[in-house]
């Protein structure tokens, strides 16, 4: 993915009430704006402008029946999606996991060198 | 909170001061996080991180010894850091005894702006656990094909 495209997903699926048009569209199959517009508490306008969003992004795709415009979620983007954000929460579990090693290294050490000044006083 | 958000945490055997330390001091920092650390840890301050090649501003949100640290990142370049055009890292700590220190971090961004308040909490009501409820979803729904 390039960074534009990167950025263009993650600001699509960022925005909660794009995420609530997706989330619809994900448990729905296809479906039209205004069958949308009837379970979001925003306008039909918002709506519009979310599914443009969307689908600039590559997250959605829509079809012509009739005189009908029907949206559907693009699965392969959504699985990029997806693994985007599984590998940004493996990337903060990793640098959490090294800050949890420097720290109890670090308060090892400090605690070895207090026992280390008690010793001296002592001796 | 509504918005994209990754949140997660661990359990360190270390006083939180340590904690702090390790999260916050540049020497330190460069040994998780990035590379190259140039940053002064103000609320404010305007530092750069390193990552091999990449790398990126960043600037410092909140300092509060030692219980929070926060930054934002990801910002587009020539651009000042805000809430709409950036990621936050929220850094929390907390103590647990002398000597044991939960560690939890959110990483948010591209929050809404134009988001009335009563249909952030709505919103937030049906949708608890944020973004892991949406990638079960996902995951399911992938799995399902």
């Amino acid at each position: 993915m390039t960074a534009q495209a990167e950025d263009e997903l993650w600001s699509a699926i960022a925005d909660p009430s794009r995420r609530q048009v997706l989330d619809l569209l994900v448990s729905n199959g296809e479906v039209s704006a205004s069958w949308l517009a009837g379970r979001v508490p925003f306008s039909r306008q918002a709506v519009a402008k979310h599914l443009v969003v969307l689908e600039r992004s590559g997250l959605i795709s829509r079809r012509k029946q009739g005189r009908e415009v029907l949206y559907h979620v693009a699965a392969d983007r959504l699985d990029q999606a997806a693994r985007a954000m599984a590998e940004l929460a493996a990337q903060w579990d990793r640098r959490l996991a090294a800050i949890k090693r420097l720290a109890e290294a670090a308060h090892a050490e400090n605690k070895k060198q207090e026992t280390g000044k008690e010793d001296g006083r002592a001796g | 909170m509504p918005g994209l958000a990754i949140e997660r945490e661990i359990l360190i055997e270390a006083p939180v001061e340590v904690v702090w330390r390790t999260i916050t001091e540049p020497d330190q920092v460069s040994q998780w996080f990035a590379d190259r650390v140039d940053l002064v840890v103000e609320p404010g301050a305007h530092g750069y991180l390193e990552f091999g090649d990449q790398g990126g501003p960043v600037v410092v949100e909140t300092v509060d010894p030692p219980t929070r640290f926060a930054f934002r990142w990801n910002h587009p370049h020539g651009e000042e850091a805000a809430a709409g055009n950036s990621m936050l890292v929220e850094f929390t700590l907390t103590p647990e005894g002398d000597e044991r220190t939960r560690l939890r971090v959110v990483e948010s961004g591209h929050e809404s702006l134009d988001w009335p308040d009563a249909e952030k909490e709505r919103y937030a009501d049906e949708h608890r656990d944020g973004w892991g409820e949406f990638l079960d979803r996902l995951a399911g729904v992938l799995a399902g094909r």
